[in-house]
């Protein structure tokens, strides 16, 4: 079974604007995070997306991620948020 | 695997709809603290708390990062106080000592309330639950974040009516002595009737003398959830409000699950139960009143209100027993006047009034709840209210209590502010025929028929 503990959803909400998948893997290949899916949609000119990332081999604590993704969010002119995926997979599934 | 849909629902509930886990309570039997000293007992006491409770705030904060949920409360709840001070204290002020302590040693972990300055008195009085109970006034003037709690009636036992008519008169010096700041002391005591061991809820957690050594009880809220999810199925049958409400319980309670699994984990403390109680806030959609509305009345209180809201409370239950191993506390939806803006509503429109709270109070958890009365109102009036509270809990073997706050100097038409996640309520009117030559009877009265099962 897939170890679930290490890893996290990425949450990335605001205006479009060029480049901001680019930077965001930027920063998580950096950090030697694994992307594992990615779905991005547009809602009502929103950019809208959600990633799961496996942490596991991460060079930074997760607490640390979660800043720097949050800076990066600052100041691409997003709201980034990184939490772990318990919260989503006990929600939706029985 | 999780969808772009599922994550966004779940951000939604917390970001717009006030999902919140509404508090991590750490249960601490203080049995082994007992010593006839009353110094060491006092010592003893602090050293445990602060021993146990030590990581509370830190793992609470942990968690809300890492998961992106709130977590509004770090309380504590300890074993009735009446059963631990017997052996040390002579006075009510010995009492008080230990209220004190327990402020301390809460404010040193970061907690923000207290529970279990309580006594047990369904049947009898101890000596100590007496010197207790009188000394209630003076503990909850003198500390910030103790609460207080007496349970003053069972279905086994019967109602204890002497406890009742002293209570009255405890509630009224409460109010006294608090009068200056609108008798605001009175929120952190309630009486119950089949008060729960477990229940993580304040003013009445304590750590019931059934439980382990320490243990973590977790109360999740969302009145705001299921609104929001009703308003989508407006003018559907009731087998689709009742589903809706079903699956958004399930939901919000498997956060509280998550969240009293990784809090046991981290503090190395059991975890207890899931309180699955709705409970609201003034926060403007967190509120109990709005699912009754939603649900198809134009106020809380018009007629429909006690049926929608049984049916309320029994789809949050099943919704909530799939979503987690061990559901306990009161579990329910709360019907808190101050603390539900659209209770306030309801009350200020001539929707409600006390008697209709209290038939409320049979299909619900909790009972009279943080109902502003006038401060004129005679002790045994407030026995009266308090008796007949208990006599609904004693006859249908559920939890019921009473949280009444007499605002002295003021009545009808005045409001009172309490702050912050108490909110504020309008001063309800009490019926004022006399129940004195009834409360002043001596004795108890017996368990119902029913009770005996054996």
């Amino acid at each position: 079974m897939e170890n679930t503990v290490d890893k996290a959803i990425i949450t990335v909400v605001g205006k479009d604007a060029v480049g901001i998948i680019a930077k965001v893997c930027t920063y998580l290949s950096g950090t030697r995070i694994n992307v594992l899916d990615i779905s991005q949609t547009i809602v009502s000119g929103y950019f809208n997306m959600m990633m799961i990332v496996d942490m596991k081999q991460a060079a930074k604590s997760f607490m640390e991620c979660q800043k720097d993704l949050n800076a990066l969010g600052e100041e691409i002119g997003v709201a980034i948020k990184c939490q772990r995926e318990e919260i989503f997979e006990k929600m939706h599934r029985i | 695997m999780i969808n772009i849909w599922e994550v966004n629902e779940t951000n939604k509930m917390v970001e717009q709809e006030n999902l919140d886990v509404r508090t991590i309570t750490i249960g601490i039997s203080l049995f082994e603290c007992i010593d006839s000293d009353l110094k060491k007992l006092n010592d003893n006491i602090y050293r445990r708390i602060t021993t146990v409770a030590k990581d509370l705030a830190k793992t609470a904060e942990k968690i809300e990062n890492e998961y992106g949920i709130p977590i509004v409360n770090k309380r504590i709840s300890v074993t009735p106080i009446a059963l631990i001070g017997g052996a040390a204290c002579r006075s009510e002020e010995d009492f008080v000592t230990i209220a004190e302590t327990l402020d301390r040693a809460a404010e040193a972990v970061g907690a923000n309330l207290i529970g279990g300055y309580s006594a047990l008195v369904s049947k009898g009085m101890t000596r100590a639950d007496e010197l207790l109970i009188r000394s209630i006034p003076t503990a909850l003037t003198g500390t910030r974040r103790v609460c207080s709690s007496v349970n003053l009636a069972s279905t086994k036992t019967g109602i204890n009516m002497d406890a009742v008519r002293l209570m009255g008169e405890i509630l009224l010096e409460v109010a006294e002595r608090s009068k200056d700041r609108d008798s605001v002391d009175c929120m952190k005591l309630v009486v119950f009737c089949n008060a729960p061991d477990d229940n993580p809820f304040m003013a009445g957690a304590f750590h019931g003398v059934t439980e382990a050594d320490a243990i973590i009880n977790v109360g999740v809220s969302g009145p705001g959830v299921v609104k929001t999810a009703l308003g989508a199925v407006r003018g559907e049958s009731f087998e689709v409000l009742c589903e809706t409400i079903k699956k958004t319980a399930f939901k919000v309670t498997r956060v509280g699950q998550l969240v009293a699994q990784e809090a046991s984990k981290l503090l190395g403390i059991p975890f207890g139960i899931v309180d699955l109680s709705l409970a609201p806030t003034p926060a403007i959609g967190d509120s109990v009143a709005d699912i009754l509305c939603e649900i198809g009345l134009e106020y809380a209180g018009a007629p429909g209100t006690t049926a929608a809201l049984a049916l309320l409370n029994d789809q949050v239950k099943k919704g909530g027993v799939m979503a987690s191993s061990y559901v306990g506390g009161l579990s329910g939806a709360f019907i808190p006047v101050s603390e539900d803006q659209g209770m306030i509503d309801a009350v200020q429109a001539g929707a409600i009034t006390l008697e209709k709270l209290e038939a409320m109070t049979c299909v619900c958890s909790v009972g009279l709840d943080m109902i502003a009365i006038p401060g004129d109102t005679k002790a045994t009036t407030i026995s009266g209210i308090i008796a007949d509270e208990m006599a609904l809990g004693m006859v249908n073997q559920k939890t019921t209590a009473a949280r009444l706050i007499p605002v002295i100097g003021k009545g009808v038409g005045d409001t009172v502010e309490f702050g912050g996640l108490f909110g504020y309520a309008p001063i309800m009117p009490v019926n004022r025929f006399s129940c004195d030559d009834f409360i002043n009877r001596k004795g108890r009265i017996p368990a119902p028929i029913h009770s005996f099962k054996n």
